[in-house]
């Protein structure tokens, strides 16, 4: 860490601080991926954890993911609450027997020394009814504030993780906003430089987190939601239906565009929820659609390459089949 | 003799879990072992964030020998028997087996099993992987590569190894091994996670103990608590205040440490302007912290104490400036939900209650509220209280479930509607309703007294028990999420503790007739028997409520044996006082139950009432027997031309002139009074059993006398049924 530049130092700078848990976690053998190009609630949507924590196959992530929550969004008058937030995700499938030291080594990279500092583990248990999916864990606590989530999933998308992944979530701005002594997230130090090249947080987000909360409690379209609902939703079966090869659902060819349309209810749900146009009995029904999508998209994928199919069990009927619709 | 000690170390176990973990661990590893014939001297278990401990000590060595005799087919029996008893008992041949000779059945094969002891160390290397795998955590999970496989181990939090060795003081133990989950058991462990994380070897409890306090663990949960709470105890008053003790946040607090170090920090004073209870709710809901108050104005200060699980190289500077701008943080929303819910005035939120369920079958909360307005204004005269303020009360009682603060704390309810009513000007009445109306919540909890609150109090809870018998959700054995235990024992507080004299059934009824105007709610078909289920509920509730604090069950049955069970005509019911209900009143004056259970105890303490007592059960078992034998009740009045000795004649005259002075004195609701009359029944009734004979030969004087028997034990229904009470 001696020999990085001031400005990109995890305790001077946000982008630093990304940068620097990238880097850790490459020298970990993760894969370093970009974000998901879509809006989700949380890092746990992008299909490099749902979908690739289910079946058989060792898999090792990080990423950032741009989160979204409409309901938090707070015109920019709130130090700590954001509709557009970072996540860092790290997905380790099986999870390793270590990954309690290598996150406490992830913290020392950025800069929490463990002899100066509380960190402690704190029951959380895990549950996400949108996506089927619960684990165990905790919330990972730096003298006194929270700033991971650490979990082993046990299932997701109505699916028995087997193998288990472990899955740790950093939320970004908080981590930062602990390591830069900073209270207020808009005055986070984004780029590390100083002066008048210094750009803060709130250079970047302020006006966004005003104009989207504008939007997403009093402007948003909810007819034209409520349709891309349904679109979304009826998308999603659609794709489902189309991508089984076969009849015996044997392989499936279309599991990840179907998942995004599920993802996209899943937002466009907020959306509405934020809206306040969805009552209390509707809101579990809602819920429970999604999940349904959820399901779906998790069986489809447990019958596709990255998914394990075929490994276990190969099919000389479904590659006769694999043959025949490549040519038609 | 030997001594095992036992460690399942792990990643961080629920602090909420690990005492019962630690309970359940030293049941059933003792348990199996007085099952397996190894009797201990003495057993003790620990439990730590990361590890579960089990001392054992005085188990003796080896099992000792089994001698078994068991008995074979008779000589020269089918051969198919003789296979089954040689392949049971393990013997080559019958020439292994001795003859027992027998001259009357003939004679037969018995085998002689000798079942050698097995040496406890391979006893323990059997069952302990057995409980492991068994172990009954509320929640478990798999983790790491072995998950793939459905037989994987399932732990709280992932297993990482296992201290298992037994033996005696003096030598070094032998690991009792097996394997489980990929780890072999061993002798070696770990300290504190950041301060001694070395791996250590240890032999038996003593030094494992020490070593590990010498890493930085404190093993004891109450070794930890003690530490906590006197540091914070000796923190506080070092400044001249008080901690304020909280024992659920204490277990709970060392439950999340290994090392305790108890320190001090402070927030904005500005924040003291939010409520005391807001204030602590935040630090310890959201931050595991104590807060403190100030002896001089009983206020809370603008202190926190915290614990940490490290001693930290700058003295705990770094971790006190953390979780102060946390608790600053979390202050800050606390308060800016505090300000905002005083914008609203709380009848303003209550249309949103119309968009709010309370349960699928019993409408929205706007509609139970109204019902709760209602039934408070019926019941405010029957317990002295304003009708208006008890309406004001109860139309606001709920209004802060909408709050920000109670969304945010929903411990609070109730106690911020009181300090948002007081802010917007109500009735003191009228505001502290709001906060008493939802108790007593348990035993433990204060009832209220003020008038106004027993109303809404009452108003709520019934209204709450009568919908849920409408749409028929009362409780089942041991299920009862809607607490209707919990909200029938309330009533049953509020009443007697505040001295109230209220007919239910009517309240009931009233209760039952609001529900019914409400066409969304379908009740079942058995609305008619709603009354009289709800009362027996009570009834159940109420004896179990005097037995608690001791009075004899057997009175309790004997004063609600005495008369009988609520008239269930529903015309009667819809009138309330209906013609049957004056005739024969029901047990629903709960505060009447217990004033003659009570004066029915004292009185039985008397010799007069000992006597007595077992004068009429006499009377009375003698008339069950008679009145069975014959088939026939002896229920009309004697004759008084047929009796022939003095003492049947005094004891009529006794019986004549006693009997209005006690129902005098229960019409006057004087239960003592009514039992001294009746103790003045005793030497006639004495001297009846001691001269009379009542199965005389002449049927009719033994009929007469069966009718004067049943006489004593109609005097003395009018106070209980004597015959229920017990020896």
């Amino acid at each position: 860490m001696d020999s990085l530049p001031p400005h990109m130092r995890p305790e001077r700078s946000f982008q630093g601080l990304i940068l620097t848990l990238q880097r850790f976690w490459a020298d970990q053998g993760c894969v370093i991926l970009q974000p998901y190009d879509m809006e989700v609630g949380a890092g746990t949507f992008h299909p490099a954890t749902t979908l690739r924590a289910l079946g058989p196959k060792p898999w090792k992530a990080a990423y950032v993911q741009p989160s979204r929550r409409p309901k938090d969004g707070r015109y920019g008058e709130n130090p700590n609450r954001l509709q557009h937030y970072y996540q860092f995700q790290v997905i380790l499938k099986p999870s390793p027997p270590d990954l309690q030291d290598l996150y406490l080594r992830s913290l020392g990279a950025i800069g929490v020394d463990t002899a100066l500092h509380d960190v402690r583990f704190v029951e959380d248990d895990w549950e996400s009814p949108t996506l089927g999916a619960w684990g165990l864990g905790w919330e990972c606590w730096c003298d006194g504030m929270e700033v991971s989530q650490f979990t082993y999933f046990q299932q997701v998308a109505g699916v028995e993780c087997a193998p288990v992944a472990g899955e740790l979530t950093y939320g970004l701005e908080r981590l930062a906003m602990y390591v830069q002594g900073v209270d207020r997230v808009y005055d986070l130090n984004f780029n590390g430089r100083e002066g008048a090249e210094k750009v803060t947080y709130g250079d970047v987000f302020l006006q966004a987190e005003q104009e989207y909360s504008r939007h997403n409690f009093e402007h948003s379209d909810a007819d034209m939601l409520f349709k891309q609902f349904a679109m979304a939703e009826n998308a999603c079966k659609k794709y489902l239906d189309a991508g089984w090869r076969g009849d015996k659902r044997e392989a499936h060819l279309m599991a990840l565009p179907a998942y995004d349309q599920c993802i996209k209810a899943s937002h466009v749900f907020n959306l509405l929820d934020a809206r306040g146009v969805i009552s209390v009995t509707e809101r579990q029904s809602y819920i429970g659609r999604v999940r349904d999508l959820a399901k779906a998209c998790g069986e489809a994928w447990l019958k596709t390459e990255a998914g394990g199919a075929g490994a276990a069990s190969p099919s000389p009927l479904g590659q006769g089949e694999a043959v025949r619709g490549k040519t038609t | 003799m030997p001594d095992l000690l036992l460690e399942l170390f792990s990643e961080e176990i629920p602090a909420r879990m690990q005492a019962k973990a630690a309970e359940d661990l030293r049941r059933m590893v003792t348990d199996r072992l007085v099952a397996e014939g190894l009797v201990y001297e003495a057993a003790r278990a620990f439990a730590t964030p990361r590890r579960l401990a089990l001392t054992v000590h005085g188990i003796p060595a080896r099992q000792s020998d089994l001698k078994e005799e068991r008995k074979g087919p008779r000589v020269g029996g089918p051969d198919a028997a003789v296979q089954g008893f040689l392949k049971a008992t393990g013997l080559a041949s019958l020439d292994d087996a001795k003859i027992q000779r027998d001259p009357k059945k003939g004679d037969f094969y018995i085998a002689l099993i000798e079942k050698p002891g097995r040496a406890t160390l391979d006893v323990l290397a059997d069952i302990l992987p057995m409980i492991i795998r068994t172990f009954p955590w509320p929640k478990q999970m798999r983790w790491g590569e072995r998950s793939a496989k459905s037989s994987a181990l399932t732990w709280v939090r992932p297993l990482h190894s296992i201290v298992a060795t037994f033996g005696i003081e003096t030598e070094d133990p032998e690991v009792v091994a097996f394997d489980i989950a990929g780890i072999t058991t061993g002798q070696t462990t770990r300290g504190h996670r950041f301060l001694a994380p070395e791996a250590f070897d240890v032999r038996r409890f003593a030094d494992y103990e020490s070593k590990l306090l010498d890493a930085k663990v404190v093993l004891d949960a109450q070794r930890r608590r003690d530490i906590i709470l006197a540091d914070a105890k000796t923190l506080a008053q070092a400044q001249g205040f008080d901690l304020v003790e909280d024992q659920v946040l204490l277990d709970e607090v060392a439950g999340l440490v290994e090392w305790p170090v108890v320190l001090m920090g402070a927030f904005d004073e500005s924040f003291l302007t939010i409520p005391g209870e807001v204030i602590r709710a935040t630090i310890r809901n959201n931050q595991k912290c104590f807060v403190v108050s100030d002896p001089t104005t009983g206020g809370l200060t603008n202190k926190f104490i915290l614990t940490a699980n490290i001693e930290a190289s700058d003295g705990g500077a770094a971790i006190i400036a953390g979780n102060e701008r946390v608790i600053r943080a979390r202050l800050s929303d606390a308060k800016f939900f505090y300000e905002t819910d005083l914008k609203t005035k709380l009848e303003d939120r209550l249309p949103k209650f119309d968009k709010i369920i309370f349960h699928e079958k019993l409408g929205t909360q706007k509609e139970r509220i109204a019902r709760i307005e209602r039934l408070a204004a019926e019941i405010a005269p029957l317990v002295g209280a304003d009708v208006e303020k008890t309406k004001r009360a109860a139309r606001l009682a709920k209004a802060d479930l909408l709050t920000e603060v109670v969304g945010e704390f929903p411990e609070l309810q109730g106690l911020m509607g009181k300090y948002y009513a007081l802010a917007q000007g109500e009735d003191g009445s009228v505001a502290a309703a709001s906060e008493e109306h939802y108790k007593p919540q348990g035993p433990a909890d204060r009832v209220p007294t003020d008038p106004t609150s027993i109303a809404v109090a009452l108003a709520d809870k019934l209204d709450t028990l009568v919908g849920f018998w409408a749409i028929d959700e009362k409780p089942t054995g041991s299920k009862d999420p809607f607490a209707l235990r919990r909200a029938a024992l309330g009533v049953i507080r509020l009443v007697i503790e505040n001295g109230l004299r209220i007919r239910l059934v009517n309240v009931i009824s009233d209760a039952m007739a609001l529900l019914s105007e409400n066409p969304k709610i379908r009740s079942t078909d058995h609305a008619i028997e709603i009354p009289a289920s709800l009362l027996a509920f009570f009834a159940d509730r109420l004896k179990g409520q005097l037995r608690e604090q001791g009075a004899r069950h057997d009175l309790v049955d004997a004063v609600f044996a005495q008369t009988p069970a609520p008239n269930l005509r529903s015309d009667s019911l819809r009138t309330g006082e209906g013609e049957a209900a004056v005739a024969a009143p029901t047990q629903d004056d709960l505060l009447m139950i217990v004033r003659r259970v009570e004066a029915l105890g004292k009185f039985l303490d008397t010799e007069d009432g000992k006597t007595l007592r077992a004068g009429v059960k006499r009377a009375s078992n003698i008339l069950a027997i008679e009145e069975k034998k014959d088939k026939r009740l002896y229920d009309g009045a004697p004759d008084a031309a047929l009796f022939r000795l003095d003492e049947e004649k005094a004891l009529a005259a006794a019986i004549a002139r006693l009997q209005p002075e006690a129902t005098a004195a229960v019409a006057k609701e004087d239960f003592a009074g009514a039992m001294t009359a009746m103790a003045k029944l005793r030497p006639a009734v004495d001297a009846f059993f001691d001269k009379v004979k009542v199965n005389d030969d002449d049927a009719a004087v033994r009929e007469n006398r069966l009718k004067l028997l049943n006489e004593i034990r109609a005097a003395t229904r009018a106070v209980a049924d004597f015959s229920k009470i017990q020896d």
